[in-house]
């Protein structure tokens, strides 16, 4: 963008200046559509989930009341707002680092010359194009007691009757478990670019040097991967939080909110109860904390940009 | 994928081979397991959906019960009506603001930028409950714009195919205006063939994205005309069919099938370009 040449002479640059007024103009109507748009439905929606959030639900015979901060101080003694964010940040948790863990030695495997690793490749990879929608429905039947086939593997053991969905103790490891098995193959892909492009002769070079594989790996690779790793956290701390398919599907946020998460809240909130004043604060909530995420990306990004 | 050889130095050999060789199977076969285990149900009678006996017989009556208990004709039509529209607009709305950020030096071009980049933080998939009001107040609920229209400005495109742009060298672009090109002719004849490979990984990361989009749909739409579907499989599973699980297994494979056997078939394109997106 600041490639043109430098210009001395007074004639050229009066000419430039036009040229530019008509650039801009240009440039703007280029862009109007797409911002027309992201206005009405990023930006106004965002800002009026803010004021929304200071005014009481609008009711057939009352219409909406400024009530300051009421509808945080109702969200805060909520119960179940705390066990949604508990939830939340608990299968944010699980999920994380089990599923960044599992794409990188799924990439390590794959990227030896393992035989059939075409294959391979593909089963760890397929989750990712399945709609999280069918993912739920399938892994539910797995699930059901008596004659899904977690059941029916466990029936020598007495585990016939354990209803995982339906029990408080195991619902929300059974979803964290499938969006594990979501995500992990969608990574791997990234680490599995980048462990192709760590130059051969470094292996070459540690190797001469009598290092293990191990210490190659911790040495070596791992510290080559970092960025990549970072940018799968930032992808993986927000898709836990934006992500209810499945809870919808499986447990509707139950037994006893044991599964509800803090997305899934607000949809509990603005389209059950139709408490839309509530769902806003909460949605600010978590407009807040995906923004300070979004962030901490951006910046990142920024940094890799001016490296290149 | 396809860069030349890494070195084989570190390549495990001998017994550790064999050993992380039936490691990565068993993974492999782990995580397959789940879509196989649906497979088996789908295409046996309901005594066989959790008894494994290799000559079970084999049956499609799981899927034409499943086609004829639902609409699923029309939740098909609906969702490639859906994908087509968002994916159509996308590129047109994302071609020409990517072009302005690319290639003009304007005024405001940066508060513009962070305007475009906000989506990236605040993502349509939280601001459900406001833009279920604009749908409302526009008087669209429950049709097929309503679900398209909060991703049809995409922030994410517009940056991808900024970048793409960018990297075409200004010379080309200089060569078009001298043989005359205006600023539409030079976007159309120069830039666009040479983003081709980012508009296919944009594309595709698009499709599979709305194709398995769920909790929009799910809440702007509730007749059968607007549905994608996976809603309308959500609807199907969650009441038509009690716990007949062949059927509900038929169904949920049927509405992946078109995704599924497109990766299938193009599993490099599509792995390469949902590397492609991703890494921006």
């Amino acid at each position: 963008m600041v490639c043109a040449p430098a210009r001395t002479s007074a004639g050229l640059l009066s000419v430039n200046v036009m040229r530019n007024s008509t650039t801009t103009i240009h440039a703007w109507l280029l862009l109007l559509p797409a911002l027309a748009l992201l206005a009405l439905f990023t930006h106004w929606p965002a800002l009026a989930t803010f004021i929304d959030s200071f005014f009481s639900t609008p009711r057939p015979r009352r219409s909406a009341a400024f009530v300051g901060l009421d509808n945080y101080r109702q969200i805060l003694e909520d119960p179940i707002f705390w066990q949604a964010l508990g939830n939340n940040l608990l299968f944010a948790i699980a999920t994380i680092p089990v599923s960044i863990g599992l794409a990188l030695l799924m990439a390590l495997w794959v990227n030896d010359r393992i035989a059939g690793r075409t294959l391979v490749r593909m089963a760890y990879f397929t989750p990712t194009v399945l709609p999280m929608i069918a993912v739920a429905n399938i892994w539910l039947f797995f699930y059901t007691p008596q004659y899904g086939l977690l059941a029916q593997l466990l029936s020598p053991f007495g585990g016939a009757s354990q209803n995982w969905l339906g029990s408080k103790d195991t619902a929300l490891a059974c979803v964290t478990v499938v969006a594990i098995w979501k995500e992990a193959g969608f990574f791997m892909i990234f680490y599995l670019a980048a462990l192709q492009q760590i130059p051969p002769n470094l292996a070459e070079a540690a190797a001469l040097e009598g290092a293990s594989r191990w210490y190659f790996f911790r040495r070596v690779q791992f510290p080559l991967l970092m960025p990549t790793t970072l940018f799968v956290l930032v992808n993986a701390v927000i898709n836990a939080f934006r992500t209810v398919d499945h809870v919808i599907v499986m447990t509707r946020g139950g037994p006893d909110n044991a599964t509800s998460l803090l997305l899934f809240r607000v949809y509990e909130l603005g389209f059950v109860f139709w408490d839309t004043s509530g769902a806003a604060a909460l949605t600010m909530v978590l407009l807040i904390g995906l923004g300070l995420i979004a962030f901490a990306q951006y910046f990142f990004l920024e940094r890799r940009i001016h490296y290149r | 994928m396809n860069t030349p050889a890494p070195s084989q130095v570190y390549a495990p050999t001998g017994a550790s081979r064999l050993l992380e060789t039936v490691a990565a199977w068993m993974l492999a076969i782990l995580w397959i397991l789940p879509l196989l285990y649906a497979v088996w149900t789908a295409f046996h009678p309901s005594e066989y959906s959790a008894r494994f006996e290799p000559l079970a017989p084999l049956t499609f009556d799981n899927f034409s019960r499943a086609w004829s208990a639902a609409p699923f004709a029309r939740y098909f039509l609906n969702t490639f009506a859906l994908v087509t529209l968002i994916l159509g607009c996308q590129l047109i709305l994302c071609t020409l603001a990517a072009y302005a950020f690319a290639r003009a030096d304007f005024a405001g071009s940066g508060i513009a930028f962070a305007l475009v980049l906000a989506q990236l933080m605040i993502m349509p998939d939280v601001l459900i409950v406001e833009n279920y009001k604009t749908m409302n107040r526009l008087g669209i609920l429950d049709s097929i714009p309503a679900i398209a229209l909060p991703y049809v400005a995409s922030a994410f495109g517009i940056f991808l195919l900024r970048q793409a742009f960018k990297t075409v060298p200004r010379e080309l672009d200089e060569a078009a205006r001298v043989e005359g090109a205006g600023p539409v002719q030079t976007l159309l004849k120069v830039y666009v063939p040479l983003a081709k490979p980012v508009y296919l990984a944009y594309g595709l990361v698009s499709v599979s994205y709305h194709w398995n989009n769920f909790l929009w749909p799910l809440i702007v739409t509730n007749s059968v005309e607007s549905r994608p579907l996976t809603v309308g499989l959500q609807v199907f599973a969650s009441t038509d069919q009690g716990i007949d699980w062949s059927i509900i297994c038929a169904a949920t494979l049927m509405t992946s099938a078109p995704l599924l056997i497109a990766f299938l078939l193009f599993q490099r394109q599509f792995v390469q370009s949902f590397m492609r997106a991703g890494i921006r």
